[in-house]
């Protein structure tokens, strides 16, 4: 699994991603495999446990400077929590920390979050490669818009 | 030398030499006949194993189970070791019970859904609560907001229980609770019910889970830390096995093991030794063993590999029966049995075609009549993709109802005993089993391998490796990595209401606002004391404040403050 051509944006620094489940949910099966998986595929990996509030997660994505947060729940409470998630980041202007979401998410939900800026939203049953490239290329993107900041 | 073998490391070694016996026959046949048909067909050697990663051969005889199989592991059906099932007529005599796990949204609405199940033949309720309430938290905390009703009903305080059982007569039923860290709670509002109705505590039947060394290793649903948990549990284990006879205190579940991505063999072993250790608790706090441990039941997962489904569960009821009579010194037959629930496999439901989910739910049904399960809950097909809907619902209690009066697989008891696959399998599933108790008393036992995060990290070992055997198409999933389809069409799947959410609201500021209030701090009060002093039963101090009319949360709350909370070991 390779950052194919974004490969020189990532040089002596892979990219950085925090997972996180906020909200109320314990299914953490697919989160712990993803994990290892994008350890695996060279990405440096924070996973801040169970049960972290929104708040919780925006504040930890800050400190640790990510490239992206990847959200996960199976409980049905995507629509407010992730949203929840997009409103802090709005609100507080930060706009190079890519954030990706997954779990049971209907096709009809997915569009949504996509307007408040959340992608991926992957099911189950996606290829983990199909994952980590979008991964890729959503970092990729927070890259470029950091050394343009700089 | 000096350090005595344990219990379990003897065990284990006998096992494995049990199973580890020369098979001069197949040898013979592979070198001779098996060989030269698979250079002549250009068969590719490949690997067949299944979820234990137990590697299966082409084919089994007798050579490969000990000559003296049925007498010493299997018996017949009523028999000690209950290999072959725990009643001598098996389902001619009773069927196993059809109990479909419902609730969503509100009280309000899953009663509706429970009438209607009663209506159509199920004969035992089970109910789903959603997050918030596994947690404690009541509907107006900040965490609920979006979660109300979302993976199942919601229950802030007795009036919504009251709600739920409005109209049905808690005599009549028998009421399974999927609850966990704060199931004494709820089964405190269920006594105050079967009060209010009149019932007699003693016929109050039914299941909470309560099988808190599970969600550590599994689940991940607690409040406080597991000592806490546990002497909550032993609580509620001493007063029901004094009031309330026919209410089985812990279901031990082996369910979200399997769900949270383990193997079958580990799903055996863990939950098995998580009984082992409820059983110790009993008898510490001074039960006898004869009196509380035929209130302890099961609960596994039936997934999509038929026959180690089959040994698993078969090979359970052995380790029980064995287990209890050697280690423990039970002394009734009634104490050696392992009753259990099983549910087929969510995990193994696809999101893609959907529909085929109803023939994997099929298989994972019969491999548990099979094995001999005492209830079951058959997934609808829908429920990867959300809680499901009543069309989908009944076409999983109609499989039941087809596997029971259309096949013919309950005419005998065991059909699958003497099969030398089955039994060999049967075999190799209770060794494992056996390294693995092995293993934990090693490391001081269940509750430190736990808290080390042993367990936790095996399940994900397993879990990953199967992903990865996924992704390489080692094994396959229909309709998710072979058989695929593009442009599927979205199934009209269950939409909870929003109005949940403010149903509950509304409900909890009612009963917040029409309770008495002094009474209910002297309740908490009264708790919090109970919660201080480890040998007193909190369960009398809990019954009353909910019979106030505390919430779920403030209740919740003076265990928090008394015993804290827990942060989970590092798992990756």
């Amino acid at each position: 699994m390779e950052a194919g051509k974004n490969q020189s944006l990532f040089k002596g620094k892979p990219i950085k991603i925090l997972l996180a489940k906020p909200g109320i949910d314990g299914h953490d099966r697919g989160i712990l495999v993803l994990a290892k998986a994008f350890r695996d595929a060279g990405m440096e990996v924070i996973y801040v446990g169970l049960l972290p509030t929104p708040e919780e997660v925006v504040d930890t994505a800050v400190n640790e400077d990510v490239d992206v947060i990847a959200l996960s729940l199976l409980n049905g409470a995507h629509m407010t929590v992730f949203k929840k998630v997009a409103d802090l980041m709005k609100g507080r202007n930060i706009n190079d920390i890519a954030v990706v979401g997954g779990g049971t998410i209907p096709e009809g939900d997915k569009p949504k979050l996509e307007k408040m800026g959340i992608s991926g939203n992957y099911g189950p049953g996606t290829p983990i490669s199909k994952i980590v490239e979008h991964i890729t290329e959503r970092a990729a993107e927070m890259r470029k818009l950091k050394s343009m900041e700089e | 030398m000096e350090k005595k073998d344990s219990y379990w490391s003897l065990k284990y070694r006998q096992l494995r030499e049990q199973n580890h016996s020369p098979n001069s026959e197949y040898g013979e046949w592979a070198d001779n006949t098996l060989t030269p048909w698979n250079r002549q067909t250009g068969f590719q050697e490949k690997e067949f194993t299944n979820s234990s990663n137990i590697p299966i051969k082409e084919v089994y005889n007798s050579k490969d189970i000990p000559e003296n199989t049925e007498k010493h592991l299997l018996g017949l059906p009523g028999r000690y070791p209950f290999t072959r099932g725990i009643y001598p007529n098996m389902y001619r005599g009773r069927l196993w019970t059809m109990r479909m796990f419902s609730g969503f949204g509100t009280p309000e609405d899953t009663n509706k859904r429970l009438k209607y199940l009663i209506k159509h033949g199920e004969s035992g309720l089970s109910i789903a609560f959603d997050m918030p309430t596994l947690y404690a938290y009541d509907c107006d905390n900040p965490r609920a907001d979006g979660e109300i009703g979302k993976c199942g009903v919601n229950v802030s305080s007795l009036k919504d229980m009251e709600v739920i059982f409005k109209g049905i007569d808690l005599s009549k039923v028998s009421t399974s609770m999927t609850i966990n860290a704060p199931a004494a709670i709820l089964t405190a509002m269920y006594i105050a019910i079967g009060k209010k109705q009149g019932v007699p505590l003693d016929q109050l039947a039914g299941t909470v889970q309560a099988d808190i060394l599970k969600e550590y290793i599994a689940q991940k649903e607690w409040i406080y830390p597991p000592e806490a948990h546990l002497r909550l549990i032993r609580d509620m284990m001493v007063y029901c096995t004094e009031n309330t006879p026919k209410w089985n205190y812990i279901s031990i579940s082996g369910y979200h093991i399997r769900e949270a991505g383990s193997s079958a063999a580990q799903e055996l072993a863990f939950t098995i030794a998580d009984g082992f250790y409820y059983v110790e608790m009993g008898m510490k706090a001074g039960l006898d063993v004869d009196d509380f441990a035929p209130r302890l039941s099961f609960f596994f997962n039936s997934s999509i590999n038929f026959f180690e489904e089959i040994a698993k569960l078969r090979a359970a009821r052995r380790i029980w029966a064995r287990v209890l009579k050697e280690k423990y010194g039970a002394k009734k037959d009634r104490t050696l049995l392992l009753r259990f629930h099983t549910q087929t496999s969510g995990y193994t439901l696809t999101w893609q075609q959907p529909l085929n989910n109803v023939i994997r739910t099929t298989i994972e049904a019969l491999a548990a009549v099979l094995g001999g399960t005492q209830s079951l809950h058959t997934n609808s097909y829908d429920e990867a993709w959300a809680l499901p809907s009543e069309e989908a619902v009944k076409i999983a209690l109609r499989t039941q109802q087809i596997i029971a009066e259309e096949t013919g697989v309950i005419d005998t008891a065991d059909p699958l005993g003497g099969s030398y696959y089955v039994e060999w399998l049967t075999n190799k599933m209770e060794e494992e089993a056996f390294r693995y108790f092995d293993q934990i008393d090693r490391m001081g036992g269940i509750l430190e391998a736990v808290k080390a995060g042993y367990l936790q990290k095996e399940i994900a070992a397993t879990s990953y490796r199967r992903q990865m055997r996924l992704e390489e198409g080692k094994e396959i999933m229909v309709g998710v990595n072979k058989h695929k389809e593009e442009g599927e069409q979205p199934i009209n799947i269950l939409k909870i209401s929003k109005k949940a959410q403010k149903n509950q609201l509304d409900r909890l500021n009612e009963v917040r606002g029409s309770r008495d209030e002094e009474q209910v701090r002297k309740a908490l009060e009264e708790l919090e004391t109970a919660m201080r002093k480890e040998d007193v039963n909190t369960m009398p101090f809990i019954l009353r404040a909910v019979e106030e009319y505390a919430t779920l949360e403030e209740i919740s709350n003076v265990g928090r403050k008394v015993f804290g909370s827990w942060k989970e070991p590092v798992i990756v």
